[in-house]
């Protein structure tokens, strides 16, 4: 903060230079272009929360961004009450499929990125090419040959055809091999082994602690890839029981024009649902950004 | 099919760049360890599927005989492709695409620079405040991203059917309205990634610049931009990806408006021919197509980048 201060300072007064300064880059033009990108960013989510506070009457009657009647309770009584409560049914789910998921993803693709930045075997170098392949391969491509693999399993509209395709994450592991080469010194892994250490032991007890913000980096933004995949889950399930929120959702939203009542549900259950990840966001800070960090300086 | 791209290859090389050196191989056994479950993950979830849709898209279900005895496989070789190349839909929702592309791409990676710049010029305050606000989109996801938009273009309930000049739910709007809804999902995304990259620039570079006379647009563009052209073009691979496997926003505005049809983009292709007409072959090749020509294209911005950076 301090720093930022002592150049705005010096540009104030210190104009000594003759050339007169542009005026797109003055001080008002630059917060004024700042303001329209931040109220473009965050004016979709006030409708959003002005909206879940309105009964279906009002949204024909009151303007986009003002508040209503207070009617959030009897939205959010109507939306957990909805199909003997399926709503809750949906957020367990988003946060086994994104939660658990990210968790054991990360820590999958932490391991392997681990292995080929520090550890010499033999295929390290076609795995890491294979792997960024994979990060080529765009996943609405997989999911008519991982539906169809998953038929002849007997996995269709089961936990594990969502769950399992999704822990895979080769980008997770293109990160963790750069954050490995840049927090973990060989000098430490040599130090444990001389101690004695396996491997193994190293990689959890010395080098994952190390790697700690890039490790919680990866396990954010698999968090939000998850609980943001739509395809996969579509076209696996079809009890909705199973279902994350984005497709509960969307079954709902695909009911609204025949029976409007769905309008109020949609709306709050999409409040519910964003909440969560902007408020990990907002927690996280420090990790998630001083992990993309770590992954940039490469 | 991984080893014929490009891509695979020169991310090969960069492993030779930073590899440990004298480790001896008694190591191997943990190393193992470490890589099996995401090797397996890979070779399950990525790799098995690739060929499996190679292997399908070269058959057809026909019913044989009167059709007693149910629909079996024919090897119909390249029959599969030529159908999806040649059908109708595919090429609509492929221009739909590369229309969408060539508007999207831009218009966010330009606006999330645009943003990253000025965050980062000396003049800004509150950066922190900016950052985050723009960023908060990033954290809805694409279904929800959709319904709000859905409803904030609807006439009667959102301000933008009344001030547009266009219908945004209209078979003009629609493409407008679907590039606004992903800019406004992904600007924020991108800028923090720029403004990141920007961080890292040396304070001298720009310190030099400055008593050089250069101004701050200047500067930008003469020193910051070169600077960050790594992480620019790995947005740039990441967002051309995206923009061909577009299917959750339309998909999501089809209960909105009947503007989108069901084959709106190659994506929407694939799900309508595999699960609505039943047809696994052509769907495959549709998806191997959509494979192809993202690897493809990915593989050729990350060459050009390879070559810049030299």
């Amino acid at each position: 903060m301090s720093a930022a201060t002592t150049v705005n300072g010096t540009g104030r007064n210190g104009r000594r230079g003759r050339k007169e300064p542009s005026p797109w880059t003055s001080r008002a033009v630059v917060h004024a272009m700042l303001g329209i990108a931040a109220l473009y960013s965050v004016l979709p989510l006030v409708w959003l929360v002005t909206s879940s506070t309105k009964s279906l009457g009002e949204f024909s009657t009151t303007s986009a961004f003002e508040f209503a009647d207070w009617n959030l309770p009897a939205n959010l009584r109507a939306l957990f009450s909805e199909a003997d409560g399926v709503f809750l049914a949906w957020t367990r789910n988003s946060v086994l499929y994104a939660g658990v998921g990210a968790v054991l993803g990360a820590l999958i693709c932490t391991a392997c990125g681990y292995a080929v930045a520090k550890l010499e075997f033999p295929g390290r170098r076609t795995l890491f090419a294979v792997t960024l392949t994979g990060v080529l391969v765009p996943t609405t491509a997989l999911a008519l040959p991982l539906y169809l693999m998953a038929s002849e399993l007997r996995l269709v509209d089961t936990f594990w055809a969502v769950f399992l395709p999704l822990l895979t994450n080769p980008f997770g592991v293109y990160l963790a091999r750069v954050y490995a080469e840049a927090a973990v010194p060989d000098e430490a892994l040599e130090a444990a082994r001389i101690d004695g250490s396996g491997e193994l032991r190293t990689f959890f007890r010395v080098a994952l602690p190390m790697m700690r913000p890039g490790f919680v980096t990866i396990i954010l933004f698999q968090f939000v890839q998850i609980w943001n995949n739509f395809f996969l889950p579509l076209v696996m399930l079809t009890d909705p029981r199973l279902f994350p929120l984005s497709l509960g959702l969307y079954q709902w939203s695909t009911r609204v024009s025949q029976f409007p009542q769905y309008n109020p549900l949609v709306i709050t259950g999409s409040l519910l649902a964003v909440f969560p990840i902007i408020v990990a966001f907002l927690v996280l800070q420090r990790q998630w950004r001083s992990g993309l960090t770590a992954g940039s300086v490469k | 099919m991984s080893r014929s791209l490009p891509g695979a290859r020169s991310g090969g090389r960069a492993v030779l760049d930073g590899g440990p050196s004298g480790r001896t191989s008694r190591l191997g056994g943990a190393a193992v360890l470490l890589c099996a479950p995401f090797a397996l993950l890979l070779l399950g979830t990525v790799l098995a599927p690739v060929t499996y849709a190679l292997y399908l898209s070269l058959f057809t279900e026909r019913l044989s005989g009167l059709g007693f005895s149910g629909p079996s496989s024919v090897f119909v070789a390249f029959g599969n492709y030529a159908d999806v190349v040649t059908d109708p839909d595919f090429l609509h929702g492929v221009g739909n695409v590369a229309l969408y592309a060539v508007i999207q791409v831009p218009l966010m990676l330009g606006g999330a620079l645009v943003v990253a710049l000025l965050i980062d010029s000396a003049v800004a305050r509150l950066k922190q405040v900016w950052l985050l606000a723009v960023f908060l989109p990033y954290a809805v996801p694409g279904v929800i991203a959709g319904l709000i938009w859905g409803y904030l273009y609807s006439p009667g309930i959102g301000p933008i059917s009344s001030i547009a000049p266009i219908d945004p739910l209209g078979a003009n709007g629609i493409l407008p309205s679907v590039v606004n809804i992903a800019t406004w999902q992904w600007m924020g995304y991108n800028m923090i990634i720029f403004y990141t990259a920007l961080q890292t620039v040396p304070r001298e570079l720009l310190e030099a610049a400055r008593v050089d006379g250069a101004g701050p647009i200047r500067t930008a563009l003469s020193v910051k931009l070169p600077s960050i052209r790594p992480t620019l073009f790995v947005g740039l691979v990441f967002t051309i990806i995206g923009a061909l496997q577009l299917f959750t926003e339309p998909l999501v505005l089809r209960s909105f408006t009947g503007a989108v049809t069901s084959t709106w983009t190659p994506s929407l292709y694939v799900y309508d021919s595999a699960f609505v007409a039943g047809d696994y072959g052509r769907a495959a090749a549709a998806s191997v197509l959509l494979g192809l020509v993202s690897a493809v294209l990915s593989a050729v911005v990350m060459r050009i980048s390879a070559r810049r950076s030299r």
